[in-house]
């Protein structure tokens, strides 16, 4: 017995094309997609278990012999669908750039120093509430060629498997009160404005660890099963 | 600590952008471990083991070398290696899961099992098939589509092949190449050869 999921909650997504973020002008389709009934190669989808993480591995500042240079942060929140109901054992796996808005990349060129303490990459498994915990440094803005003077407001990528492949997600999470919001085409291509303010974390005073860390919040919903269970053999 | 309010909606796609190899795909360059490799191959793994390639394309019919491709499949016996699928599981660590990002070129590969026969949801056979994430740079939101086989006489009366334009199923369809148990498959994210992407 597996579960079919609304297409509905699609509509929060960007759309593939959106012009303003030039990249994707040349890799959105242009013929419209198909729909398809979801099979059992749609609604099963991998389930992870502790082996894929090692210990520590959910925090960014102790992956290296010194500590790394920045704000240290708390990043935490629960993995859940759209229902509400917390989704256990999802990995949880995270990038960013460093304090300076600099990543580990061949390809990024931008002038700002690279951390030796600090690489960028953690994951982690959600627990059976589905909460997960991450610790990193705050990253920085920095500056890509989409467009004149643009800069990315700072962001951690996530990357969130669920329960099914059809509900895969790649996300950032954004920081409260942004100046770079209202110039940001990526996070602008969310055209629902409550959606885009799911992206944004907020600032948890309560779970910040006096003299040692900041702490943000964000929780990750994922697309939500119908109530009527599909039968399949 | 866990609260019972139901959200008000899902949380929104956002591209992996550029940067995403030493996280998702360090694949020995970056010094972090590998959550996932190219390869679903595992010692217990019974059947048929393939190699899919290609490389993958903009509009411009450029090489695009900062995508991420994810593929899901059933094991020989076209079962998932997922709680959900309650029919019998016989190769035990085989998990159908893999990730691959392409090189500079915008080659890409897979090694795997081909998959056996899966039922759609009226209990009709589907011809044996491998889903596919498509992630990138420029991608809000990744696109799925699915690997179909050249050598495969269940390709005609498989029920998602059938809603493709018959002009278009090649673009799913990986071709095998003669006497070797390798595939081709190129993916065009746009243009005369867009490969054809689904709705899910």
């Amino acid at each position: 017995m597996t579960f079919i999921y609304p297409t509905d909650s699609n509509k929060a997504h960007p759309l593939p094309l959106s012009p303003e973020y030039k990249s994707s002008i040349k890799r959105a389709p242009n013929k419209p997609l198909i729909p398809m009934r979801h099979t059992l190669s749609e609604l099963t989808g991998p389930v992870y278990g502790h082996e894929t993480v090692r210990q520590g591995d959910n925090d960014l500042t102790t992956q290296h012999a010194g500590e790394p240079i920045g704000e240290r942060i708390i990043v935490h929140g629960h993995v859940r669908d759209e229902d509400g109901r917390g989704v256990p054992n999802s990995l949880v796996e995270i990038w960013q750039a460093n304090a300076c808005g600099r990543y580990v990349h061949v390809r990024d060129q931008h002038p700002a120093p690279l951390d030796p303490n600090f690489t960028g990459a953690g994951r982690t498994v959600s627990d059976a509430d589905g909460y997960y915990r991450f610790v990193t440094i705050k990253p920085g803005a920095y500056p890509w060629g989409n467009h004149h003077n643009a800069w990315r407001p700072a962001h951690i990528h996530l990357s969130v498997f669920g329960r099914s492949f059809v509900t895969r997600l790649v996300t950032q999470m954004y920081f409260p009160a942004d100046p770079l919001f209202p110039f940001d085409p990526i996070f602008n291509s969310v055209p629902d404005e409550k959606a885009r303010a799911r992206m944004v974390s907020s600032f948890d005073l309560e779970n910040t660890q006096p003299e040692w860390a900041l702490c943000y919040r964000f929780d990750i919903v994922l697309r939500g099963k119908n109530a009527t269970p599909m039968e399949n053999h | 600590m866990q609260d019972s309010v139901k959200p008000n909606g899902i949380t929104p796609s956002q591209t992996v952008g550029p940067f995403f190899k030493y996280g998702l795909t360090p694949n020995g360059e970056y010094a972090w471990n590998d959550a996932f490799t190219s390869s679903t191959l595992t010692p217990d793994v019974s059947g048929d083991r393939i190699r899919i390639e290609g490389r993958v394309f903009d509009g411009d019919g450029v090489v695009v070398p900062d995508v991420m491709l994810e593929i899901w499949q059933a094991d020989a016996q076209g079962r998932f290696a997922d709680p959900q699928d309650k029919r019998a599981l016989p190769n035990a660590s085989f998990r159908g899961f893999a990730r691959c990002g392409t090189d500079k070129d915008g080659n890409y590969s897979f090694d795997t099992i081909k998959p056996g026969v899966v039922p759609d949801p009226d209990g009709k056979p589907q011809a044996p098939h491998i889903v596919l994430a498509v992630f990138g740079r420029g991608m809000l939101r990744h696109l799925y589509t699915r690997i179909y086989f050249s050598d495969e006489a269940g390709n005609a009366a498989d029920p998602v092949l059938a809603l493709v334009p018959a002009d278009r199923r090649a673009t799913l369809t990986a071709v095998r190449e003669a006497g070797k148990p390798l595939y081709r498959l190129d993916l065009h994210l746009q243009g005369d050869n867009e490969t054809v992407f689904f709705d899910v």
